[in-house]
């Protein structure tokens, strides 16, 4: 069961930033949807791994940005956004619109196989 | 399957999904939010690293040889290319890779397109803005131009090369890619072409020569009595000291514009009066510039200086740079979106330039016979209108607007009953518009000569071709000529044409003629000759016995100081120079000071204000950010001005004309009773001008007191210049530098304005050079090289401009280096 649900993360990770090169960001729906569907989990399990995997991914390439950057660009548009300037704040909501749409595409996944 | 939980789940995630990747409505200036915070896509992709290498190898299809581009630690590139069309290839190539985004932006705005992108804007100002550059031909204009440059063989080489730099660029970039404001303001960029470099130009004629004020004029000739408006509008300041200096003989007209006979009655004494409201470029484009010859000089050889004065806009208008063929050397500014060197020096010579502020604007009352305005009354008949067109501006988030745009034989209609510009004011009456830099012209070629000139015949002949924006040339070379020329195609004006919207019933109000060039102001110094420098700072290029009327808007302090300083100079270095450049001495305030305390009743101050006016009165007239005299001087003259001139001025409901500044100020000088001082609403009362000049003080006060609660009665507080991003957004902006300077200084920094590049080059043996300018060599907000030099430019320091050689290329100052082959790509 862990396993499973190590696995199904880890491949929803590795296919949404495979799909990310080609396609829009909406394509992480469709790939944690397409990856649950194949290993299938109860429907908590499969949201928060699709949930994980993408805040991971999301939140790990924005991290990796954001420090190779100095904070320069994160800070700015923290500004911009209502985010009173933190970038730290913005690597975290950027992790987190990843991990709801993860996670809704696994979760869909799941109630469609039980 | 459990039907009702997929369901909803599928739905939200579908939602969500989509509500990321929508551009919401009403919120026309945000990204999808999706796209836009996803790393793979998105603004993450522009966060450059600190440390990014910029080495490389790239390739440009039919590079005619090997090129290379070093990069100092500044990004600044020095270009090494086998022929000045590679050279145009590579530096359309580094335009368009550090500063897509503006470059396109600006030929958006140049073509009336703003609201296709940013949507109509606050009360239509997007879509009243597109209109007007239509309308004013702009796009007319560029097709005229790029006619030009297409059949010159030489330009069309290089503009066709430069253009295909510009898409080998485009042509690679994927959506993650792509410069941060395409993101932000969700558009793609479209492939580069001759036109779009043709429309950049006309921008910059549209920012440098597209100031009139023939509307508020012509409204205050018709409300106020001849009397009046002489004293208002005087034909020539007092205190003007002109580019050539007074006494200069010139050569008599080749033929006198004749004024029509008609001019009293039907122009100077006209009652008609204009609702209309122009587009208008910011006022105070100007500039300085001067040379000083070798023997004002400690070295023995001219120095040359330019500011131009332009927006202080990030990303900057200017791209610093060095290009280096196998037949000459060159270094400077360019703008991103054209070729080419535009202020700069190579190693015979350097040049400078400002703006002429000629008055190439006019307007002329046009009949129509009927709404349809097919016909128009010209020359004792119904004319057809030559042209007839409609434009179709696409408005983000609205239906498209179609324009139907005519053309007289004077030029567009500019307003017409469907458009009334800025103003809000309906209007049934229409005025067609004659605009210099609207006839077929090549400026680029000028810069293109300019970049391998040797000596002071080359230089004139590579200007002499120069219609519009007329600037003021400064040049100084290493035989030690220096000199000036105001170069430009000027109409040939009758005394007062122009000055109002003209008659458009005939031919005989049309500009007639052009000025020869060789009877444009000029002065040519060679080696110890005369007063050793040459200088200008958009004032007056002569005085009265000119043989041609001059007009336009000519500022007269900074050329006043400028010369004022230059002749008092000698054994100058450039470090005095760049101590000149960034001086904040304001001769405004300094020529102010007797009018307001010759002219003051200190009886019953209190202690605030016996406190203000003391730190007034210790004040020597230097804007330095952090003395408070300017702040008062400002506020104070400020009131003086609308208390003297508004109860007039309130009169009428229309727009008219203020006076300039010299103009009240000279007044008041000469003639302390001048009767605008008295206020027409206090009918028993005449008042004085040490009444108005008290209470002008006193009202200062409420402003005082609100700058020193909010703590900005320091002047660079006050003044509060900021090096803005096109897109007016602060968080991509450098706000609040803390800068002295303003408008009347030579180091005119304003609010949003100001010296936009700040260049010094000694013309000795080895050349020195120095330069300066608010912004960064990377447009991209998220570059470390963003604003490198702000900090700098703020400071009136100034780093040293790297003239490489081709021995050069192991030097320590190369960072990285950029290798260009005609082969593909990597």
């Amino acid at each position: 069961m862990l396993i499973k649900v190590l696995v199904n993360t880890l491949l929803i990770a590795l296919l949404s930033f495979a799909g990310g090169l080609f396609f829009p960001n909406w394509i992480i729906a469709p790939v944690a949807f397409a990856v649950s569907l194949l290993i299938p989990l109860r429907p908590l399990p499969a949201f928060l791994s699709g949930f994980t995997a993408l805040f991971l991914l999301w939140g790990g390439l924005a991290l990796a940005a954001d420090v190779a950057n100095g904070g320069i660009l994160g800070t700015k548009i923290a500004w911009l956004l209502p985010l009173n300037g933190s970038h730290y704040a913005l690597v975290l909501v950027t992790a987190l619109l990843g991990a709801l749409m993860g996670g809704g595409g696994a979760l869909t996944a799941s109630f469609l196989r039980k | 399957m459990r039907i009702v939980p997929f369901l909803i789940s599928l739905l939200l995630t579908t939602g969500l999904v989509i509500c990321l990747n929508l551009r919401w409505g009403g919120l026309q200036k945000k990204p999808r939010i999706g796209a836009f915070l996803s790393p793979q896509e998105g603004f993450w992709q522009n966060a450059e690293p600190v440390d990014a290498d910029f080495s490389g190898t790239v390739g440009l299809p039919g590079l005619e040889g090997k090129g290379t581009v070093y990069f100092d630690e500044y990004l600044i590139p020095h270009v090494f290319a086998a022929s000045e069309t590679d050279a145009c290839y590579i530096q359309g190539y580094l335009h368009a890779r550090f500063r897509l985004w503006q470059m396109e932006f600006q030929t958006f705005a140049a073509a009336g397109r703003l609201s296709e992108v940013l949507g109509p804007g606050e009360n239509n100002a997007y879509v009243k803005y597109d209109r007007s550059m239509r309308r004013l031909g702009m796009v007319m204009a560029a097709k005229a131009a790029l006619g030009t440059i297409e059949r010159d063989t030489i330009m069309r080489k290089d503009c066709d090369a430069y253009t295909a730099g510009v898409n080998a660029w485009i042509g690679q970039l994927s959506q993650g890619s792509l410069p941060l404001e395409y993101k932000l303001l969700d558009y793609r960029p479209e492939p580069w072409n001759n036109l779009k470099t043709a429309l950049f130009i006309k921008y910059m004629a549209f920012e440098l020569a597209g100031a009139d004020n023939d509307f508020g004029m012509t409204n205050a000739r018709s409300f106020f009595s001849k009397a009046d408006f002489a004293k208002l509008f005087p034909a020539v300041p007092d205190s003007l000291d002109p580019i050539i200096p007074k006494g200069s003989p010139f050569m008599q007209p080749a033929r006198i514009p004749k004024m029509p006979v008609t001019a009293d009655s039907l122009y100077f004494n006209s009652t008609a009066t204009v609702t209309d409201e122009e587009l208008r470029p910011e006022k105070s484009n100007g500039s300085n510039n001067w040379a000083v010859a070798g023997k004002k000089t400690l070295s023995g050889r001219p120095i040359l200086c330019n500011d131009p004065h332009l927006s202080t806009n990030m990303p900057s208008i200017w791209y610093q740079m060095q290009i280096h063929t196998p037949t000459y050397s060159v270094s400077g500014v360019s703008f991103p979106g054209a070729p080419f060197v535009v202020i700069g020096f190579n190693d015979s010579c350097a040049w400078g330039i400002t703006n002429s502020e000629r008055d190439v604007r006019d307007y002329y009352s046009i009949k129509f016979k009927d709404e349809t305005r097919q016909e128009y009354w010209f020359n004792g008949r119904w004319q057809p209108v030559t042209a007839q067109r409609v434009d179709t501006i696409n408005i983000l988030g609205s239906a498209p607007l179609y324009d139907t745009i005519v053309s007289t034989v004077f030029g567009p209609v500019m307003f017409d009953p469907t458009f009334t510009g800025f103003s809000d004011i309906a209007s049934n009456r229409s005025y067609a518009v004659r605009w210099k830099p609207a006839d077929p012209s090549d400026e680029l070629l000028t810069f293109h000569y300019l970049q391998s000139a040797r000596n002071y015949h080359d230089y004139n002949d590579a200007i002499k071709t120069f219609q519009a924006p007329g600037q003021n040339f400064a040049f100084a070379d290493k035989e030690g000529t220096i000199a000036i020329r105001q170069q430009g195609q000027f109409p040939a004006k009758w005394k007062g044409q122009g000055l109002f919207v003209m008659p458009g019933e005939d031919s005989s109000y049309m500009w007639q003629d052009t000025i020869p060039g060789d009877r444009n102001p000029y002065m040519r110094l060679d080696s110890g000759d005369g007063r050793g420098f040459v200088s200008s700072a958009n004032q007056e290029p002569a005085d009265t016995t000119y043989p041609y009327w001059l007009s336009g808007n000519f500022p007269v302090y900074r050329g006043l100081i400028i010369n004022r300083k230059l002749n008092a100079m000698n054994s100058i270095t450039p470090a005095d120079m760049m101590k000149m450049q960034t001086d904040n001495f304001d001769v405004f305030a300094q020529m102010a000071q007797p009018v307001l305390l010759g002219h003051f009743n200190e009886k019953g101050l209190n202690a605030e204000e016996k406190a203000y006016l003391n730190i007034y009165k210790l004040w020597k007239f230097h804007n330095d950010p952090d003395e408070e005299g300017p702040t008062i001087f400002y506020l104070w003259w400020n009131h003086l001005e609308h208390d003297i001139l508004d109860d007039e001025f309130a009169g009428s409901p229309l727009r008219l004309q203020r006076p300039n500044e010299s103009t009240l100020l000279e007044a008041l000088i000469r003639d302390t009773s001048w009767s605008f001082i008295d206020n027409v609403n206090t009918k028993d009362v005449k008042e004085t001008l040490q009444q108005v000049v008290t209470e002008a003080f006193r009202q200062t006060m409420p402003d005082l007191a609100q700058a020193g609660q909010e703590g900005r009665l320091p002047w660079g507080k006050f003044k509060d210049t900021w090096a803005r991003h096109l897109l007016r957004l602060p968080a991509l902006s450098r706000t609040h530098l803390p800068i002295g300077g303003g408008t009347n200084c030579i180091n005119a920094a304003k609010q949003f304005h100001g010296p936009s590049w700040r260049m010094i080059v000694q013309l000795t043996d080895k050349t020195e050079a120095y330069g300066i300018y608010p912004g960064g060599q990377s447009g991209n907000p998220g570059s470390p090289y963003y604003d490198t030099f702000v900090d700098r430019w703020v400071a009136g320091t100034y780093l040293p401009v790297w003239i490489m050689g081709p021995d050069d290329k192991a030097d320590k100052r190369v960072k990285w280096v950029l290798n260009f082959s005609t082969a593909s790509t990597e």
